[in-house]
């Protein structure tokens, strides 16, 4: 190429360049139409699913949007039937589960549900070959058959009393998922399901489009649009509810602090399962020691973290069950009583050093605590815990890391960990408490190892009579009280701000995620906004 | 000069290569575990089986070299393979979003090109001079302020205090079409953001050649033949003074790489930057060795430009070849 012919080719470059940031300086201002529709909804998220194939784990805990489960949670929590036609039949002492599919239901390419999908939905979680993280949930199940085309029998391996509460798992199409590779077919991003939304498009690290689904079988929503921003950043997050840009979003506390008496926007504070605790890990020598574990319970002040850390939008933690749970023992309530613990640690032989740190034989009262790195609230947790626990004796240094770091450490390290899922009791405290499980994975991170305790968590699995399944758990709570292998500190409400206009809205009580499933949006295709065509 | 550029382009396959490993190799290396990454939240309550099997499945527990080599070969052969943070083919992933990332790097390429000349100019006719100390001192703190932190006051300003311009996304968060008003106008905060992020280099670059020309000979012999102030400028003093700008051009474009990176962030620009960062963190080879390659092309191609503009500008230099 010649020299002259080059620099004719770099002015087009240019010039076309040019006319494209010409035109993108032009017409400001006009992007305020459409996102305020009366029958449309953008609300802001800080997550977004990995995938939306409920193959692979979306929406395994329900409320999924695009797909129904065999049944769904309502408001307080409660099962109702969804594509079933009613709660299952539970025979054979708790061992089989049969469910009596809906008629008629469609999926939204038009091509009708039935049983043979559900077997080919729980089938494809089960098999090794399918990447779910989340298989392991479903480990009572022994098979899954079809009887005829509206009826599905699942044969469990033990009777497994919350079987039924796994069942809200999004039911996918065998005619479009079962021709792909289950892992990363189109399914994975373009999904179809029954549900009362239809996706519409997915940009990644951006937003999820939804469109209503005008043959959803529980009848056409009436917020046609509905959107879900994903804006990691809190700061961003509430600006660009702020500009009018979003009509809802979920914030921390103290962004949402800002928005209270806010004309047209409505704070909702959903009530949670989400706890925070430090786990004691059993081969520390200091954390694993009865008396010290008692004594930490009672040092710290869950109510100053609640008001310092959480602005009030939380409440203490006693084990993982929430104090205003129907679940919880009353009476297992402990009080911030500084000199108690130091009693329990003199009685125990923990004697003070010279630097006030307590010593007994030769050991010195000091453990590292790990908190993830980046995560403010548990940074927050851990620091006033690592105070506390210095008034009473105990030297415990915060570290920051991430999980690759902590992971190796848990056995002998404190960790300030989260967790919690509200839809059975079995759910958070067999996988924390059960001794069987120290170590594996991300289970029972503190090897908590108590005989009572692993009876009492494997009798509520199994009991069928609710009545026997509250007994066992008042066991676990009041073991947990007298020896607490983790110091539960809060359990954290969920903050959102919502335009006014959709009406009173509700929220469930919610797990440890959030914002994607539940918030106020949790029952988006019931809202009945103020404008909207009835 | 075409020679030039073909030599350029076959020294180029090994260094490809050379960083794929290394992105491997680097990647194996860190603390990072794929199969952590890929289960997300989940991966904390699942069980170790199950996390195991994962890893199996997801083939990240074979050796180093191999996991590398097959992934060479199917390349090689058009397949990237698939990516396991997005759950998709890896050429999808890069089909769906290097256009926006390129539309976006391009118009802020320009914005600081242009803008940063004109006031280069400006500045080195009169140094010292009001414009130049005012635009001069700008630049210098605009160099040190980083990209995100400009993204965020241009939010602030322009979308929510005088609200004339979108605060992110590539459209509006309620509307699903990409319509070309919609896109202009979600483009200008980021581009802008991002070419100013940009622009005190260019400036500062031109300025200083273009007040070093002014001192030279042939300048000072342009004006004593009494050639209009007008062609001083502009046909020599810029002329000579744009050389080290040229070379400039080049090497920014990794400098622009890594901008992109922050405000496409903040502005939930859905480009491939954000990927790349989504890539590294959650070790998904197949991703990330692909978006290397291409990162790795772009600076390499970069260079290539800023050479030939350098002989294009000044026919002293000519084409190595």
């Amino acid at each position: 190429m010649r020299a002259r012919s080059v620099r004719g080719g770099v002015a087009i470059v240019l010039a076309t360049a040019l006319s494209i940031t010409a035109a993108a300086c032009s017409n400001p201002g006009s992007a305020d139409e459409g996102a305020a529709s009366a029958d449309s909804a953008v609300v802001g998220i800080a997550y977004e699913p990995d995938s939306l194939s409920p193959l692979l784990g979306y929406g395994k805990d329900g409320n999924s949007k695009i797909f129904d489960g065999l049944l769904a949670l309502d408001e307080d929590l409660k099962l109702r039937p969804a594509l079933a036609t009613a709660l299952p039949e539970i025979g054979d002492n708790g061992l089989t589960y049969t469910y009596t599919l809906r008629r008629g239901v469609k999926f939204s390419d038009g091509e009708p549900f039935g049983a043979k999908d559900v077997v080919f939905t729980y089938r494809t979680i089960l098999d090794k070959k399918t990447n779910n993280p989340s298989r392991t949930e479903l480990d009572a199940v022994r098979s899954v058959e079809a009887v005829g085309d509206d009826r599905v029998v699942f044969t469990l391996t033990y009777p497994y009393a919350p079987f039924a509460q796994r069942t809200v798992l999004p039911i996918a199409p065998e005619h479009i998922a079962g021709g792909q590779d289950v892992n990363s077919g189109t399914f994975t991003t373009r999904p179809v399901g029954t549900g009362p939304y239809l996706l519409t498009k997915w940009s990644k690290g951006e937003k999820l489009s939804f469109r209503a689904n005008p043959a959803y079988w529980g009848g056409e929503p009436k917020v046609k649009r509905f959107t879900m921003a994903i804006i990691k950043d809190d700061d961003v997050r509430a600006t660009r509810l702020r500009s009018g840009d979003l009509d809802g979003a979920i914030l921390p506390p103290n962004l949402a602090e800002g928005f209270k008496g806010e004309n047209g926007l409505s704070t909702y504070t959903a009530k949670t399962y989400d706890y925070r605790t430090v786990t004691l890990p059993t081969h520390n020598e200091v954390a694993g020691d009865r008396a010290v574990r008692r004594a930490l319970d009672i040092a710290v002040d869950r109510e100053a973290m609640v008001d310092a850390i959480l602005n009030g939008a939380g409440k203490p933690a006693y084990g993982p069950v929430p104090t205003d749970s129907e679940w919880f023992t009353k009476g297992t309530e402990r009080v911030h009583d500084l000199g108690a613990a130091k009693k329990i640690l003199d009685e125990a032989g923990w004697k003070p050093g010279k630097d006030g740190v307590r010593t007994k034989d030769g050991v010195r009262a000091a453990f590292p605590l790990w908190y993830l790195t980046g995560d403010k609230l548990r940074q927050e947790h851990a620091l006033a815990y690592a105070s506390d626990a210095r008034k009473a004796g105990i030297d415990i240094t915060t570290e920051a890391g991430t999980w690759e770091v902590i992971q190796p450490r848990m056995k002998q390290d404190a960790v300030l960990a989260g967790g919690g899922s509200p839809a059975d009791p079995d759910f958070d405290q067999y996988a924390l408490l059960k001794s069987t499980l120290a170590g594996d994975g991300f289970n029972n991170m503190a090897w908590y190892d108590n005989k009572t305790v692993d009876e009492a968590v494997e009798a509520g699995r199994r009991s069928g009579d609710p009545a026997a399944r509250k007994t066992a758990y008042d066991t676990v709570q009041r073991e947990l009280a007298k020896d607490p292998g983790y110091t539960f500190l809060t359990h954290i409400d969920h903050v959102y701000v919502v335009g006014s206009r959709f009406g009173d809205l509700t929220t469930q009580v919610e797990p440890h995620d959030h914002g994607l499933a539940s918030g106020p949006w949790w029952n988006v295709e019931k809202w009945n906004p103020e404008g909207a065509d009835t | 000069m075409a020679r030039m550029t073909a030599r350029r382009a076959l020294s180029a396959v090994p260094v490809l290569i050379a960083v794929t490993f290394g992105v491997f190799a680097v990647a194996a290396a860190s603390p990072f575990d794929p199969v952590k990454a890929y289960a997300g939240t989940a991966g904390l309550t699942a069980s170790q089986e199950n996390l195991d099997q994962l890893r199996a499945n997801l083939g990240v527990d074979r050796p180093l070299v191999t996991r590398w080599w097959d992934w060479l070969t199917s390349a090689v052969q058009g397949d990237l393979g698939v990516s396991s943070v997005m759950r998709m083919p890896v050429a999808d992933v890069i089909g769906e979003r290097a256009g926006w990332s390129l539309l976006l790097a391009t118009c802020a390429f320009v914005i600081a090109i242009l803008l940063g000349t004109a006031l280069g100019v400006l500045a080195a006719r009169r140094p010292r001079g009001a414009l130049d100390r005012c635009v001069s001192s700008a630049a210098y703190t605009l160099e040190a302020a980083p990209a995100f932190w400009l993204g965020l006051l241009a939010i602030w300003v322009f979308a929510l205090t005088l609200d004339i311009l979108p605060a992110g996304g590539l459209t509006d968060a309620g509307s699903d079409t990409v319509t070309f008003g919609q896109v202009a106008t979600h483009l200008v905060l980021p581009a802008a953001v991002l070419g100013i992020s940009q622009l005190p280099w260019f400036f500062l670059y031109v300025r200083q050649g273009v007040t070093d020309a002014l001192d030279e000979d042939p300048v000072r012999g342009a004006r004593a033949r009494g050639l209009s102030e007008r062609t001083v400028l502009l046909g020599h003093a810029l002329r000579s003074g744009m050389l080290p700008m040229l070379t400039l051009i080049g090497s920014r474009v990794p400098e622009l790489i890594t901008g992109a990176l922050l405000v496409e962030t903040v502005f939930s620009w859905p480009g491939i930057a954000a990927a790349t960062v989504q890539a590294a963190t959650s070790v998904d080879f197949s991703l990330l060795a692909a978006l290397t390659v291409l990162a790795t092309a772009a600076v390499l191609l970069g260079n290539l430009l800023s050479d030939l503009l350098y002989g294009l500008a000044d026919p002293r230099v000519g084409f190595d070849g």
